[in-house]
């Protein structure tokens, strides 16, 4: 079985973020780039379903060279194969997912998996628009998965619990957090990856449709009041949330 | 030319969403200043009380039903809506950012062409246009952003739009009975977990981090969102400890958070975990070390031990609502 992970190279999390001169992109600067967590999460169950059905894993990755980063980690973690999909610009979500459907399509892929969002734009649906635009069946935010002969079966996690969703393939499945524990990439892993072949394709200057006019950060919020250091403050804390906050 | 704006109306258990009811509002008062006109659509088996979605705005609600919609499926809630809209010349779409709207917009949009703003949290009218502020980097950063395509779908973050008081007015039900659904992807049945109000969807969130100690003191955070009829939530570092489950965690790689009132007990305040709750009309913090960066963010704190303070606190909480 073929199966492609789709993943993203995006700031840390414990990065901070400042907005570029334009006032519309990143300021890169400072700033350390990661594997999007929850594409940790898709690559692990990509490797866990090849070692149990076999096959061949693809991971695919949209973006500039500084992306080969995030596609050695995953070839290191076990990937198979990976690919560059070249563009150094701003693609909105719609045609991120145009690019990896062409791709997904080219390599023939029967099960796919994604992060269930990137940190970055935090837009949750690239997986969503890429299933759809291909025909296949999708279950996102996924925190269980199986799969049996054609049949598959997912927990999808909802407000308040858990929904059971059941499909077939050939589908396309969104990671949360909680589906597994990826590995960590091995030594023999590490080193592998480094002479493995990148395959670089040069992506057409996307067609979006939704604009970024700006980006700033939220306004500064007003440091607070310090009512005590033990319980004698007890009482006035609740005063103010019924009488100046409001909210109890 | 006039606007035609479809308004995604969800339920549950045969009860609408709140979430939805705050998107239809905004729709609504989006549709006054760029003139349009609101209808909204509805799936499932019986609906409850379908026809007051009149009092927020909406002049109609077509409401598509089939025993096997009554819980969610992608592939034939998608093809409804996308059907309909075609038929209907729909060009503006609100759905809430809840769990089922985040995984059905995007489908709609490709199917009906449309370009996409997740998760807004402001929508402004300006020469004709909307423009939609939605957080980005995990809410440390903000983004004003524009959709050119012909269609266009918005969905809105729950909790931050208000819904406001509705009006007596009643929408014209039309129910359409669907006949052999496209079942593709279904959901076949639905895991509750205890009663308990979802971070997400909680109008006050008491949340505990490492100064919590152990997963066995938990118990206080549980006790003090009981008293005030919150939902219990987690940092970072406790979920990755294994002491709370990961549907609890509010931060960048948890859950995004917008509630009346934040209540951190022993949370530090990481950069991920303040971009997730900083949002929050009131935060308290309860930490002892002052020092801690959850203080910058907090509209109250007291800076001690929380072992002490967080009993105080329930039992002062117990006597005013008694």
């Amino acid at each position: 079985m073929k199966i492609v992970v789709c993943v993203s190279h995006v700031p840390d999390t414990a990065a901070k973020i400042n907005i570029g001169s334009d006032g519309k992109t990143l300021d890169p600067i400072g700033v350390t780039f990661i594997v999007n967590p929850y594409d940790e999460f898709a690559v692990e169950e990509a490797l866990k379903t090849k070692e149990k059905f076999g096959g061949e894993t693809v991971a695919i990755s949209l973006g500039g060279n500084a992306n080969k980063e995030t596609l050695r980690k995953v070839l290191a973690m076990g990937i198979d194969n990976a690919v560059l999909l070249k563009d150094d610009s701003y693609r909105d979500s719609f045609s991120v997912a145009k690019a990896l459907a062409e791709e997904i399509k080219a390599q023939n892929a029967e099960l796919v998996f994604f992060g269930k969002q990137s940190v970055d734009f935090d837009n949750s649906v690239v997986g969503q628009l890429t299933a759809e635009i291909l025909g296949y069946n999708c279950i996102s935010v996924v925190v269980s998965f199986s799969l049996e002969g054609n049949k598959i079966t997912c927990e999808r996690e909802i407000e308040g619990g858990k929904e059971i969703v059941e499909t077939t393939l050939p589908a396309l499945i969104t990671a949360q957090k909680g589906l597994n524990d990826p590995r960590y990439a091995s030594l023999k892993g590490i080193m592998t990856a480094k002479k493995k072949e990148i395959v670089e394709k040069q992506l057409a200057a996307a067609n979006n449709s939704v604009e970024i006019i700006s980006m700033k950060k939220p306004a500064p919020k007003q440091a607070g009041k310090i009512l005590g250091t033990d319980s004698t403050a007890v009482p006035e804390l609740v005063r103010l949330l019924r009488e100046e906050a409001k909210v109890i | 030319m006039a606007n035609k704006i479809l308004v995604f109306i969800e339920q549950r258990n045969g009860k609408i969403k709140k979430s939805s009811l705050e998107a239809l509002k905004a729709a609504s008062d989006i549709a006054q200043k760029l003139s349009g006109s609101v209808e909204a659509v509805s799936i499932g088996n019986e609906i409850e009380n379908l026809e007051n979605v009149g009092g927020f705005g909406a002049g109609k609600v077509t409401h598509f039903k089939n025993a096997d919609l009554e819980s969610y499926s992608p592939s034939a809630y998608t093809d409804i809506i996308a059907k309909y809209s075609t038929e209907n010349n729909i060009n503006l779409f609100f759905f809430a950012a809840s769990s089922m709207g985040k995984d059905l917009a995007p489908r709609v949009a490709v199917k009906t062409d449309s370009g996409l703003a997740m998760d807004c949290i402001l929508l402004n009218c300006e020469s004709n246009e909307i423009i939609a502020t939605r957080p980005i980097y995990g809410g440390k950063a903000l983004a004003d952003v524009k959709i050119n395509s012909s269609n266009k779908i918005f969905v809105l973050r729950p909790n931050v739009f208000n819904p406001g008081t509705p009006t007596d007015k009643k929408a014209e039900v039309s129910v359409v009975n669907v006949d052999s659904p496209n079942l593709s992807v279904k959901v076949v049945d639905i895991k509750k977990s205890d009663g308990k109000i979802d971070v997400a969807e909680a109008d006050i969130i008491v949340s505990g981090g490492r100064g919590m100690k152990g997963p066995e003191h938990f118990r206080l955070v549980e006790d003090l969102a009981q008293v005030l009829g919150a939902a219990s939530g987690a940092s970072r570092a406790v979920v990755d400890a294994g002491w709370r489950p990961h549907s609890e965690q509010v931060g960048q790689t948890g859950k995004t958070v917008s509630p009346n009132l934040y209540v951190a007990l022993g949370i530090s305040g990481a950069i991920q975990h303040l971009a997730g709750m900083r949002s929050s009309k009131y935060i308290v913090a309860i930490n002892k070390d002052k020092d801690a960066p959850i203080f910058q963010v907090a509209d109250y704190g007291i800076a001690g031990d929380l072992f002490e303070i967080v009993p105080a606190l329930i039992e002062e909480i117990k006597k005013i609502k008694s």
